[in-house]
């Protein structure tokens, strides 16, 4: 397949970078599996910290030293839920 | 590292390799996401953490591991047709053509993509460069600032990266010395 110039730049041109936030946040993935990880086995094994986690999950998560990301608190609502 | 490596070491649990993987495929998702889907900000958002989400989930599941980006297209088209679809109840829109303009966007994506990783074939300093002016839409001056290189020379440079990386997408082994 032949590349002149004018193909190769209108082809590079095409794929601009993710916005920077978006491209670390996915790569924080595992990390923010393994707190969740954590956090549920916790809630599962301690019936206080579940009660403490819904009547208020934000601020029984930072009483414990917990720090997750908005993702990662949608999956625990989401949990906890169900 | 192939496709296929950098999979196995994704599920061996290298963290590097996640990144790697998240840093190799953003730019497509991105891509399909907001050009071939046209999704608002906001949803593209949603898509591609979703997206890499599901491909962090699912990575034990995917059967030729030398075929991570057609199942990460394939991914990230559900993910943004699921997207549309909700948000078509209260804004309808005509479906068959939307799919039909997105697959021809996604195949222009595809072949950018395999120029893309033809680039890292080439020196550091072609990557940049050609990364920056035409990726990244970056004037000479300011290449020149970040690569410490005179403004006046960035013209020549791109010229003779782009015909390295042609040499190399035609099958010609390039020199790949600094420009």
């Amino acid at each position: 397949m032949a590349y002149d110039e004018e193909r190769l730049a209108r082809l590079l041109q095409a794929l601009p970078p993710a916005p920077e936030a978006w491209v670390r946040a996915a790569q924080e993935l595992p990390l923010s599996r393994r707190e969740l990880d954590v956090i549920v086995a916790r809630a599962e094994a301690d019936a206080r910290f579940r009660e403490a986690l819904i009547a208020d999950l934000e601020g029984a998560l930072a009483a414990e030293g917990f720090e997750p990301d908005e993702r990662t608190l949608e999956r625990l609502r989401h949990l906890l839920a169900s | 590292m192939s496709d296929a490596q950098l999979v196995a070491r994704c599920r061996a649990g290298e963290e590097a390799a996640w990144n790697e993987l998240v840093a190799r495929f953003s730019r497509y998702v991105y891509g399909i996401a907001v050009q071939a889907f046209r999704l608002p900000e906001h949803d593209a958002e949603d898509v591609f953490q979703d997206c890499f989400a599901r491909v962090y989930e699912n990575l034990d599941r995917l059967r030729d591991d030398s075929a991570l980006r057609p199942w990460i297209g394939q991914l990230t088209r559900r993910l943004c047709i699921d997207r549309l679809r909700g948000s078509s109840r209260e804004q309808p829109v005509d479906e068959e053509v939307l799919l039909a303009d997105a697959e021809d966007t996604i195949a222009r994506l595809d072949e950018a993509m395999t120029v893309h990783e033809a680039l890292a074939h080439l020196s550091a300093d072609c990557r940049e460069i050609l990364d920056r002016f035409f990726a990244q839409d970056q004037s000479y001056r300011t290449i020149g600032n970040a690569l410490d290189i005179p403004s006046g020379t960035i013209a020549s440079r791109i010229s003779r990266c782009l015909t390295k990386l042609r040499e190399l997408l035609e099958g010609k082994k390039p020199d790949v010395e600094p420009v």
